[in-house]
């Protein structure tokens, strides 16, 4: 099947007064049409900058300074900003971790729902306030609440008005940043199985950028995990929950507790990230890995494909 | 015998209102953020408070630490009530009970350097000064991993990540040798793949010093693994109490049952059905009547809608609030 989305060897740097952050260097991954891939990474590896220089909005000083991005076919770096303003929200939306942020504060939720709407599409209002109704009650919010302002919801709540924004145009591709980790447990699962929901009833690709690996694993089909502004594996979940055969998954997901385990014994990854100012000439993980030789610190590893689909940035496998 | 016990613990916090409706509502009201909670810690035991935020874990460690005054209830430390005491009977207590805060750049004076921050202790309660407290405070800063010591003593909090100045939080508060220390989700704000160095420290001072913790977290899989016994809170009480082990493979609670189930597991071929439990958490300033979970609970039943379950034995090391359980 043809890839919705592909990011091929993409550079974000920021040109700090500090020196040039290399936030994201030659990340590549891909994903399919109603496919869900969840991006993942500590922070500082990068992976909100990946996310946002997919819609081309990384802030200033950043920018986008190599690579490309294919999305349905079409060269992203070719779009100009009014191109890319009818792109957003209507073939790629965005649901952001702070929805108390996202909202406007003065505007009712119905508007708001309303107004995005006939922004991208030649509707009436009336048309468009009767589709925002409908977002509202897809979304699990009782329409009383049409008028009502961001801070009279409830954190979850919120949550499911950045949801409804980000479905209002039917787009392709959602990019799920940190969605729920303002939420509580109980909450997060409700807005979790909501958001499966409806990707499947519309069938839209999903990318969800956490930083963390267990609520990656019951929502994802894919994970791609960064390290220090790169892919470093990038797999089918069960595959790579099974496998993770880069030194850095290994050593992260014995980090991890699982509440399903008695007796667990966790183990830590020494040192910490590069500074990505000046990164390591090597691999990035070498001074934190248990397998290093000189060659992680002479050369950087490809990201090589060692069977269909598996894809690891590392010397033992290359 | 407890190191701490808690009997009958209450916090109300007052709710803040303009003047205008001062003068229009008559009635006072209150966040009941901590209802009337028992529990007590075993010596050498980590005593783990868990539950959403809002349901009074953090008010209830501030509450024993005494770092807010408890609207009523009697809170014991090594058998004597010390929730009446004051001056300098306070001053000589915190010597023995500390606590870690959840935010390591808040908790942290920015310009301070870590072995002056981590040593002020041993200056508070006239321990030691100068080299003597040099020395003490390299040693602690040894043990929990900020090496080399010296260099470390030197630096200022701005120059450490995340995981680095919360072990230095927690040097300051194993400095003075306490016995009891109240971990308020120290591992909430460090990166996932140190957050289990943090956990292995606490474990480590757990054993070495037979220290006894009343460790707070909203994460209920860092429960799971670092916690002897666990007590779940739902808005201001607690629901269900017990050893780890009851806890987690033999919950009764129809809310404690909803909070597991709800907690992602790092295994993706097992997928499980969550628990589903409807709607938020409600206020805490009007909660429901009797028990304050049964508008979301399932079962819930007339004699639930109108009395309040107490917390009663269902095993020797397991409590229960429930009617139905």
């Amino acid at each position: 099947m043809k890839n919705l989305l592909e990011v091929k060897n993409l550079k974000v740097y920021y040109y700090t007064r500090e020196g040039v952050v290399k936030a994201v260097d030659q990340a590549s991954f891909s994903i399919k049409k109603g496919e869900t891939v969840g991006l993942v990474g500590e922070s500082g590896s990068g992976k909100s900058t990946l996310g946002l220089s997919i819609l081309k909005l990384v802030p200033s000083p950043g920018r986008i300074v190599g690579g490309e991005l294919f999305f349905d076919g079409k060269d992203l770096a070719k779009l100009d900003n009014k191109q890319m303003r009818k792109l957003r929200g209507r073939w790629i939306s965005m649901v952001f971790q702070d929805p108390m942020a996202s909202l406007n504060p003065l505007m009712r939720v119905g508007d708001h729902l309303t107004e995005t709407i006939k922004t991208h599409e030649k509707v009436t209002h009336k048309d468009a306030e009767k589709r925002a109704l409908l977002l509202l009650d897809e979304v699990g919010i009782s329409l009383e609440r049409f008028k009502d302002y961001p801070h009279q919801f409830s954190g979850g709540m919120r949550q499911r008005v950045g949801i409804a924004l980000a479905i209002a145009l039917n787009p392709n591709l959602v990019i799920a940043d940190e969605f729920t980790s303002s939420l509580d447990v109980i909450v997060q699962s409700q807005i979790l199985s909501l958001m499966n929901n409806l990707k499947r009833s519309h069938n839209m690709g999903m990318i969800l950028i956490s930083h963390d690996i267990s609520l990656v694993s019951e929502i994802a089909d894919k994970v791609a995990l960064m390290y220090a502004g790169q892919i470093v594996e990038f797999a089918e979940v069960n595959a790579f929950f099974e496998e993770h055969l880069h030194p850095y998954s290994e050593r992260l997901l014995n980090s991890v507790p699982n509440i399903q385990l008695s007796d667990q014994n966790l183990s830590y990854i020494p040192g910490m990230p590069p500074d990505l100012i000046h990164p390591l000439k090597g691999c990035r993980f070498y001074p934190r890995c248990s397998y290093a030789t000189n060659t992680c610190r002479e050369k950087e590893p490809p990201l090589v494909e060692i069977e269909t689909g598996y894809m690891v940035k590392c010397f033992r496998y290359d | 015998m407890a190191v701490l016990e808690v009997v009958d613990l209450k916090k109300y916090f007052p709710v803040q209102k303009s003047f205008l409706e001062r003068i229009f509502t008559r009635k006072l009201e209150y966040v009941q953020a901590v209802d009337k909670i028992s529990f007590k810690v075993g010596k050498g035991e980590i005593f783990t408070l868990a539950g959403e935020s809002g349901c009074g874990k953090t008010t209830t460690g501030r509450l024993v630490t005494r770092l807010v005054e408890p609207t009523e209830g009697k809170v014991f430390f090594n058998g004597k009530e010390i929730t009446s005491w004051q001056g300098e009977k306070l001053r000589k207590l915190r010597k023995n009970v500390q606590i870690i805060f959840q935010n390591p750049y808040a908790s942290l004076n920015p310009r301070m350097k870590i072995g002056d921050a981590v040593g002020h202790p041993l200056e508070i309660h006239e321990i030691a000064t100068g080299e003597e407290k040099r020395g003490v405070v390299l040693e602690i800063l040894e043990q929990v991993g900020l090496e080399p010591a010296e260099k470390f003593y030197d630096a200022h909090p701005y120059e450490l990540s995340g995981g680095q100045r919360q072990r230095a939080a927690i040097a300051r508060a194993m400095v003075l040798n306490p016995e009891f220390v109240v971990a308020d989700e120290p591992i909430s704000m460090i990166d996932v793949s140190l957050r289990a160095k943090i956990l292995e420290l606490m474990l480590k001072l757990k054993e070495e010093r037979d220290l006894t913790f009343l460790f707070i977290t909203h994460d209920l899989a860092v429960a799971k693994y670092i916690s002897d016994w666990i007590a779940i809170m739902y808005l201001g009480e607690i629901v269900e109490m017990g050893k780890q082990e009851e806890i987690f493979s033999n919950s009764q609670h129809p809310y404690t049952k909803a909070l597991l189930s709800a907690v992602p597991v790092p295994e993706p071929r097992t997928r499980r059905e969550h628990v589903k439990l409807e709607g938020e958490v409600p206020s805490s300033i009007n909660p429901p009547s009797g028990c304050r979970f049964h508008p979301r609970c399932s079962f819930a039943s007339e004699k639930c809608r109108t009395s309040e379950p107490p917390l009663s034995l269902a095993d020797k090391d397991h409590q229960i609030a429930c009617h139905l359980c």
